[in-house]
């Protein structure tokens, strides 16, 4: 049997069943890594040596190469940050550990989650696989692929645009981003702190219910988590929309969006409709300026998060030989110019131009103005509906070195999943068909805040009655 | 005193380290003087990955302060980045409070020459201090402390409203003052827990119009910050007189040149890039927590002097010494407590139970006096037991010793000697000494009494009553 193309659950059953153990699982899951990896490239890191724990979960998985594990390597797949070891883990890292979880070692993904095609790692890019010349999406690029390839039977991804969905969508996963606050976000290396969220990717939706058990909660060391009571998220798995209400915004189909993209969603829409949901248009006008009120947003906040990386502490330091003057400013310039990547500097710039005194107001106050606006939108919508639907990214996966160049072209890719970003509202992606090409094709449901539960089960009804989770590459 | 040429116009920043136990956004210990990069931790270090969470006390300290500096509260708490690079500071920006300060509009009164003035306070906001940086000129090496970092500062900042370095420095002993009394801070500018930067400018007498500011930091005393002030007065005329233009720079003062050194010039000033840290979601304080705070404000020195003058009856000298110093009036209270006789404890304390506190450089609980044992002597000396003088003699004893006065008195024989037949021999023998003295009162000279009285308290070694001593002499001149 190949356990490592198993969802996490199926190998729970076989667990219970005592046909196989924990240890078992990794034997194959390592050499699964072995064999494929070297295609695909899905981990910035892999651990030597990882250990099968006690726990209720033991299933191996992989890590974000953004989440803190004491005494490991953590790089945001980053020069600058090489050869940092964090003295402390995340607190998913600690729910991980404590239910059992087998930690593979960190996915890779784009430098410091910039980028939604794990291009910009500074380890090299990652592959789909589905098709070697494609990205796998990103930034959590390394997170899908390693699930999707069978390297990892779940994975852990951020999301602040869309870095989980995005890649689970080009993946042919699941990748769900919780409610902003129902997931801790200490020790996850900040990207956006007002727009980060830490989420699973998996096989499929059941496994996203199960480690939703695991990470979900509230965390007194992330001020910005929140204290609701967190469900059992395995009871949403539900296989009934009867009389649900989806939105689906008549802004989401327009320009640009892939005809063959456009019919695999319409056809999921006619098929949850058949189950029994009533489908209703709803319309979020300002939704247009999502992706320019992010890229105003999620830089300011990162040209500051990204302060820190000063070679004063931690990480690179331009040694002083190579400094042209020995002076603070020049270690600092030195050390910054070539510890970051071109995206990472592109935003780094921006966001520092848009807090600038005499630019705050006309960029950054009024970003915030227009989140307000997106915001107020998708709460309008939901007073008719439980959720709403749209693609997860206009395209299929795009060929490597096809958007490098032309980061608004890439940023772009991220038009259906910011929104939700900066509502902080759930938001999903699951598999909905393939293109012709063979390339899986996603689409994504948003949901209320903390209503996480009516995502799961719209997901699994649907998925109960399609064959698309079933799909394996051929590797 | 001629006028000055200009108008001297100063406002002042200060910073203030609240005496939290645990840092303000992680649970280090908030000490002084740990060994190096010890009391520190993901946070507080700005390692990736690690979040800030808001100590409660802090925020609670910045209340207290904002309401004992007469400020209205915002409820309404949030944070901001202040975004800059340096060494000292580990995440690359500061967290502090930009357009939501915890406390505004408030005002100091300070006593001037002219009667109380009003130093109005613009805001007084919370914020992280940053590490400290070691110069090490043998390697030629910075080496960076982070225990500082994180230590919660209150930044408490003044209208324009201070019209002389004496002004200034009023204020600073005013403040000082108020923030003792509350119990927030030790307020010690040697262990950097209060700094101080001013700002000053002049202007023409008469002119609406403020005059080209500088900004004065690095004075490690009050007696500094009037220093370069009036350092910096001078320069400012000097300039100006001399037909030249003040430039808006930083300046630093150095205590032992005794002058300002330019730090950076306008051009230099930074663009903080302020934002709303997302890291701390706002929120708003309940209004019960801040009467609850305002409920528990101890009485202020203001408050305390006037209730001093008239509840005890005490110049306002004697109240203003007191209030100086809140131990000092808890020990003044609790002696009153035990001999309702104010004025006399008052006396007492202020010089004898002082002066011992300057000689042996302690302070009152390191004197370890108790109120009952003053109390106790300064009955003796009242109902006669000791004289005046004995009675310092007592205390200096009790000080030494940790004994009692009565002990002392009885140890040293100190008890004053009233009874008629042991002093008559000690009068009449001090008047055969000194007929000429003797000569001037039986003229009519009653005041000439006191050499005589003097020269047998020595005598008597100290122990003779002085009242008693007066009575029996000029009894005996005149009835001889």
């Amino acid at each position: 049997m190949k356990l490592h193309s198993l969802s996490a659950h199926q190998i729970l059953e076989l667990y219970k069943e005592k046909k196989t153990s924990p240890e078992e699982v990794l034997k194959d899951v390592v050499m699964r890594i072995e064999s494929v990896e070297p295609k695909i490239h899905a981990y910035a890191h892999v651990n030597t040596h990882p250990k099968a724990m006690e726990g209720s979960l033991a299933i191996p998985i992989a890590m974000k190469d953004n989440m803190c594990r004491k005494g490991e390597e953590v790089t945001c797949s980053s020069k600058i940050l090489k050869g940092f070891k964090a003295p402390y883990d995340a607190t998913v890292v600690a729910k991980i550990k404590q239910s059992g979880g087998i930690i593979l070692g960190s996915a890779n993904m784009d430098e410091f989650a910039f980028g939604s095609s794990t291009e910009s790692s500074c380890y090299g890019p990652t592959f789909n696989p589905w098709n070697l010349s494609c990205v796998p999406g990103g930034s959590s690029g390394g997170s899908a692929a390693s699930v999707a390839a069978d390297e990892a039977i779940w994975s852990l991804g951020s999301d602040t645009g869309g870095s989980i969905r995005q890649p689970a969508s080009f993946c042919g996963i699941v990748g769900l981003k919780p409610t902003y606050g129902r997931v801790s976000r200490y020790g996850l290396i900040a990207f956006a702190s007002s727009l980060d969220q830490i989420g699973p990717l998996t096989k499929d939706v059941t496994d996203c219910a199960l480690l939703m058990n695991v990470i979900a909660g509230y965390d007194d060391r992330d001020s910005t988590s929140v204290n609701e009571p967190v469900p059992d998220y395995t009871k949403a798995l539900v296989n009934d929309v009867h009389g649900l209400k989806i939105g689906v915004p008549k802004e989401a189909f327009v320009e640009g969006l892939d005809p063959e993209v456009r019919a695999s969603v319409q056809a999921a829409i006619d098929e949850l409709k058949k189950l029994g949901a009533i489908i209703k248009e709803v319309s979020l006008p300002h939704t247009p300026y999502a992706v320019a009120t992010y890229y105003i947003i999620a830089t300011a906040e990162a040209s500051s998060n990204l302060a820190r990386f000063d070679g004063i502490r931690f990480g690179l330091r331009e040694s002083p030989s190579k400094l042209r003057k020995n002076t603070l400013i020049d270690l600092y310039e030195e050390t910054r110019a070539n510890g970051f990547g071109d995206e990472a500097k592109r935003r780094i710039m921006l966001g520092t131009y848009v807090l600038s005194s005499g630019y705050y107001d006309a960029y950054y106050l009024s970003g915030q103005k227009v989140r307000t606006l997106i915001k107020q939108d998708l709460d309008e919508a939901f007073k008719e509906c439980d959720v709403i639907l749209t693609p997860t990214a206009p395209t299929t996966a795009f060929k490597v070195g096809e958007k490098v160049s032309d980061p608004l072209a890439m940023y772009l890719s991220d038009i259906y999943t910011i929104p939700a970003n900066l509502a902080g509202i759930p938001s999903i992606s699951i598999p909905c068909g393939f293109s012709k090409a063979g390339l899986p094709i996603g689409l994504q449901l948003m949901g209320k805040a903390f209503d996480e539960e009516m995502l799961l089960r719209v997901c699994y009804t649907y998925e109960q009655n399609t064959p698309w989770h079933t799909k394996k590459p051929n590797l | 005193m001629s006028q000055a040429p200009f108008e001297t116009v100063i406002g002042l920043e200060v910073h203030l380290q609240l005496s939290t136990n645990t840092k303000i956004f992680c649970g280090c210990a908030n000490v002084f003087g740990s060994a190096p990069n010890t009391n520190v931790c993901p946070v507080c270090l700005g390692l990736p990955g690690a979040l800030p969470v808001l100590n409660h006390q802090a925020l609670l300290s910045g209340i207290k302060v904002g309401l004992a500096l007469n400020c209205e509260i915002n409820s309404f708490i949030k944070f901001d980045r202040k975004n800059y690079y340096y060494p000292d500071s580990p995440k690359g920006y500061q967290i502090s409070q930009f357009d939501f300060p915890v406390a505004k509009n408030g005002f100091v009164m300070i006593k001037t020459d002219k009667g109380p003035k009003r130093i109005g306070i613009t805001r007084a906001h919370l914020e992280e201090d940053a590490g400290k940086l070691v110069h090490d000129n043998l390697s030629n090496c910075s080496l960076v402390d982070f225990n500082r970092t994180g230590t919660p500062l209150i930044e408490i900042v003044t209208e324009a409203d201070m019209r002389s370095p004496l002004e200034a420095y009023d204020y600073l002993n005013t403040l000082k003052l108020t923030l003792e009394y509350l119990g927030v801070s030790d307020c010690d500018m040697e262990k950097g827990s209060l700094r101080c930067d001013a700002n000053v400018s002049i202007r023409p007498w008469g002119q609406e119009k403020f005059g080209t500011k500088t900004e004065l930091k690095n004075m490690n005393s009050f007696r500094a910050v009037k220093v370069a002030l009036e350092y910096e007065v001078a320069r400012h005329t000097q300039v100006i007189q001399s037909g030249g233009k003040i430039v808006q720079e930083t300046l630093l003062w150095n205590d032992e040149k005794a002058m300002t050194i330019v730090m950076r010039s306008k051009e230099h000033a930074h663009d903080y890039r302020y934002f709303p840290d997302p890291d701390l979601v706002p929120f708003h304080v309940d209004y019960k927590v801040i009467d609850q705070v305002r409920a528990e404000l101890p009485e202020l020195p203001a408050a305390k002097l006037e209730r001093f003058i008239k509840q005890y009856a005490l110049s306002e000298y004697d109240a203003g010494v007191l209030v100086m110093d809140q131990s000092l009036t808890k020990f003044f209270e609790s002696c009153v407590e035990h001999y309702s006789q104010p004025k006399k404890i008052a006396n007492w304390f202020n010089g004898a139970v002082l002066f011992e506190m300057k000689e042996r450089k302690l302070s009152l609980t390191e004197l370890k006096l108790t109120p009952s044992h003053l109390v106790e002597l300064v009955k003796a000396v009242e109902e006669g037991v000791v004289s005046n003088l004995a009675g310092k003699e007592v205390l200096t004893a009790m000080l030494d010793s940790g004994k009692t006065a009565g002990e002392i008195i009885k140890e040293k024989g100190l008890a004053q000697v009233s009874d008629d037949s042991a002093l008559l021999a000690i009068v009449d023998e001090i008047i055969k000494q000194n007929p000429t003295v003797v000569e001037q009162i039986k003229q009519g000279k009653p005041a000439a009494a006191g050499f005589l009285v003097g020269q047998a308290m020595k005598q008597s070694g100290g122990k003779a009553n002085p009242k008693k001593l007066n009575e029996l002499i000029t009894q005996r001149i005149l009835n001889a």
